[in-house]
């Protein structure tokens, strides 16, 4: 019975990491040598340590995904934002002399100022979140582009060799930078009352509004917390290939993004978010992208099974399939119920 | 029970006249446990402009939507010329005559008004439409309804009472025999409501029957002939409205009649040398609420009475700064709150429970706990947050002390029942130590132990030095805790009573006068 409550009530936990550990499973059974890990030089090898390096990314813009979705709000923008500040490190890179941590910086702050357009768009013009960070999307890539001069920027750098590609402590030093990530998110949303706050306003914007809540500065930040982590991932990602590629570099991710939140749980009408569920939902995706590709099935096939079993995914956590398997299970019991009683 | 033998009258004098256009019979409809309408009966002459009136849940809008085929009936029938009728939606309803324009004009603002009058039923020529007999057709209707507009421009281009009568155009496109105009006049000024009453008179004189659904009782008396009083979801009784006096008629809405009523033992004298908690100061909003004042002493409980739409929210709602005044003063202790954040306000004491819990109360997917602690967490920034242990103190504390049952505190708001709800938004303002606080409709949809329960926090809370403005439309619980009473009609403050003064019949005298 007790059991039963626990179930019951992490039920909506429970969903997406059951979903990981099954499409792992799966996928080691088909390709052997999936689970293994080797120790080459202190450093770990293998097809799990390869989910984490490449969902490094994605779990960052995850992050800030979710929480511009707990405040009723989408960012188009980030793929293009990754482009942009792709392009900010490369072009500074190659064309100036200062030390690589004003670079980052400049970067970074790029990808503020990006978030704080989408979020003056938004909470001061009252423009739907979809339509404002279109704009930027479109733009964003142009104005990326107008950076590298049309060009694929390559450059050379130790450090950010080693944010692209080094390792630390066995694991890829990408990963630590997106694990401290999520430790910081972690705490200022969670050791604050800023979550609170945003999910207050996510899923009641009148009631919160009454109670003193300014939802106007608490969305802008969103925004701007959000072109933080897709200027991050902007970097990792130029640093991974040693140069800027602003028709490609994250292209499509703010759809893995938007999908890594849902998989955890979240409603796109705003409200509660769940931000280690999120990077569950990126292992999720990665695992799968990963699996495919390792797993010798035709390239072609490769979208439409990833789209199959993300639709399995969602289904299994739906509401409505909930109900429709409890009630089931109900009709069931009282058939057994039914047919023990004389 | 007087009324009831004059329905019945009203009946008999029907007999003799001419078969009714739309007659109702012993109309039932209950939603899970809850009985919406019960076995109410009326007959509508044609020709005649009926007021269908009630209180907050009497049933008006359910009687609407079964009529209109939106809800099934659950017994009973409706005969329309004589045949039996039986709508399956609006639109079918409208198909068979009984056309209705509701409160929230349900036109499509962004399209043309032309647009808006042909969405139902298209002009087509080889089966296309042909935008040149849609703009014939939507001139034509518009001219039923005495506008001379151009029908291409879009709607939301006009005013408020342009688009009702562009809505009320588009009802009688399919040759409506009933018109029914529920709360039409809420957003029109005096002179688009006499706009509207001379389009009444005229439909009227073409025999059309119409029930004019409102909360204006001047607006009763100036059109109507006829009055149907519903309470509770049971008719009251219809009455002619030349022979229906104003007390009359509000006695039969709030199910009391002066003569019922003998003052409570409940002591409304309060010292009046305590200094002023909350001031207002010839504070209102055009279009909103009529310039007022208004002083609450700590320890005192100031009720505001009224009918539905009288102006009691409204009041509330520029009292606590949430809606902002365009002028006078609001001033809580030695701040003034005019220029002032919501925030700001509750900083230095101020609370709100407002009337619609579900809309502007309650988070509905966060914890009783979250909803318990966020005014308090509000008002110290979210830099500064109450740690886990005092948070769990202080709902542990309140879940006591109001007696809310939940399973836990971190059990969504939403699945508590309505009485818990509104003690988790009480508790939400008490852990804030206010010095006044606001309450619309505190009892408003809780059963009666929690209904019982709220009114002895109230009092509780006066006794402890809080002031209260509660704004409520059951008479007798208000005049069960109130040392004062302001009484509200038409969006302006029209009485204050005080001390002796306080009784049901007293505000009941002031509502009708």
């Amino acid at each position: 019975m007790k059991k039963n409550h626990f179930l019951h009530k992490h039920q909506k936990t429970l969903a997406p990491l059951l979903s990981l550990v099954l499409i792992i499973l799966i996928t080691a059974s088909v390709t052997p040598g999936f689970l293994s890990i080797q120790v080459v030089d202190g450093h770990l090898f293998g097809s799990l340590v390869d989910i984490l390096h490449r969902g490094t990314p994605t779990a960052l813009v995850a992050l800030g995904m979710a929480v511009v979705i707990g405040t009723r709000g989408i960012d188009l923008s980030v793929g293009a934002v990754i482009a942009i500040s792709g392009a900010v490190t490369a072009v500074l890179t190659v064309n100036t002399d200062w030390p690589v941590w004003l670079v980052i910086m400049c970067a970074l702050g790029v990808g503020m100022l990006c978030g704080l357009w989408n979020g003056i768009l938004v909470s001061v013009f009252s423009i739907q979140p979809i339509v404002a960070t279109l704009i930027l999307m479109v733009a964003g890539r142009g104005i990326a582009q107008m950076i590298t001069e049309g060009q694929i920027v390559t450059f050379h750098s130790e450090v950010l060799d080693a944010i692209g590609n080094g390792y630390f402590l066995a694991f890829p030093i990408r990963v630590w930078i997106a694990i401290g990530m999520i430790i910081l998110t972690l705490v200022v949303m969670r050791k604050t009352a800023l979550g609170l706050f945003i999910e207050a306003v996510g899923a009641n914007v009148r009631a919160s509004r009454l109670v003193g809540i300014e939802a106007r500065l608490l969305v802008m930040s969103a925004y701007v917390f959000s072109g933080l982590c897709a200027a991050l991932s902007g970097i990792i990602l130029a640093a991974d290939i040693r140069g800027a590629d602003a028709n490609n570099a994250g292209l499509w991710l703010e759809l893995d993004a938007i999908l890594a939140v849902v998989l955890a749980g979240a409603s796109l009408a705003g409200g509660r978010i769940y931000l280690l569920l999120t990077i569950v939902g990126v292992l999720i995706i990665q695992t799968l992208t990963t699996a495919i590709l390792t797993s010798g099935l035709p390239a072609q096939y490769n979208l439409v099974v990833k789209a199959t079993i993300i639709l399995a995914v969602l289904l299994i956590q739906s509401p409505k399939t909930r109900q429709w398997v409890s009630g089931f299970f109900l009709k069931k019991q009282k058939a057994v119920k039914g047919s023990t009683t004389p | 029970m007087s009324y009831l033998i004059k329905a019945t009258s009203v009946v008999e004098e029907a007999q003799g006249a001419p078969r009714p256009l739309l007659e109702i019979n012993h109309l039932s409809k209950s939603f899970t446990g809850v009985q919406a309408l019960n076995g109410v009966s009326l007959q509508v002459q044609s020709g005649e402009i009926r007021a269908l009136l009630g209180e907050n849940g009497a049933g008006k809008s359910t009687l609407i939507k079964v009529l209109t085929g939106v809800y099934p009936r659950d017994s009973g029938e409706i005969v329309l010329d004589g045949r039996l009728m039986s709508a399956s939606d609006s639109g079918h309803a409208q198909r068979l005559g009984i056309s209705t324009v509701y409160q929230e004009v349900n036109l499509i603002p962004t399209m043309s008004v032309m647009e808006n009058l042909t969405l139902q039923h298209q002009e087509k020529t080889f089966g296309l439409i042909s935008w040149k007999k849609a703009e014939i057709r939507a001139r034509e209707l518009l001219a039923q309804v005495g506008l001379d507009i151009d029908p291409l421009r879009q709607l939301d281009t006009y005013s408020i009472a342009i688009q009702q009568l562009v809505a009320i155009a588009r009802a009688l496109s399919t040759q409506a025999k009933m018109l029914i105009l529920d709360e039409p006049t809420a957003s029109l000024d005096s002179d688009e409501i006499q706009q509207l009453f001379a389009l009444m008179r005229r439909l009227k004189a073409e025999g059309l029957g119409i029930i004019f659904v409102t909360h204006f009782l001047d607006q009763v008396y100036s059109i109507t002939d006829s009055i149907t009083v519903l309470r509770n979801g049971e008719c009251v009784g219809t009455f002619q409205t030349a022979e229906l006096t104003r007390s009359e008629l509000v006695s039969h809405m709030v199910g009391k009649s002066l003569e019922d009523l003998t003052p409570t033992a409940h002591d409304h004298s309060i010292q009046r040398e305590r200094a002023d908690l909350l001031q207002l100061n010839n504070v209102g909003k055009q279009r909103y609420l009529q310039p007022l004042d208004l002083r609450i002493a700590a320890g005192e409980i100031v009720g505001v009475a009224g009918l539905l739409g009288s102006g009691r929210t409204e009041l509330c709602e520029l009292a606590y700064g949430s809606v902002k005044a365009d002028q006078g003063d609001v001033t809580l202790g030695k701040h003034s709150l005019t220029k002032s954040s919501l925030r700001r306000a509750i900083q230095v004491g101020m609370g709100y429970c407002p009337e619609d819990r579900k809309q502007d109360g309650i988070v509905a997917e966060l914890s009783v706990r979250e909803n318990m602690i966020l005014a308090l967490q509000a008002s110290r920034g979210w830099w500064s947050p109450i740690s886990m242990a005092e948070q769990q103190h202080l709902v542990e504390d309140m879940i006591q002390r109001l007696a809310i049952k939940t399973s836990d505190m971190d059990k969504p708001i939403g699945e508590l029942s309505g009485g818990n709800q509104q003690k988790v938004i009480l508790a939400r303002w008490l852990i804030t130590h206010p010095a006044l606080l606001i309450l619309d409709e505190p009892t408003r949809g809780i059963d009666i132990g929690a209904h019982h329960e709220i009114i002895h926090i109230i009092k509780e809370l006066c006794e402890q030095g809080m002031g209260l403005l509660v704004a409520s439309s059951e008479l007798e619980e208000l005049v069960l805790f109130a040392h004062r009473v302001v009484v509200m009609k038409d969006h302006q403050k029209i009485a204050e009573l005080h001390g002796e003064d306080v009784s049901e019949q007293a505000i009941l005298r002031q509502i009708a006068s």
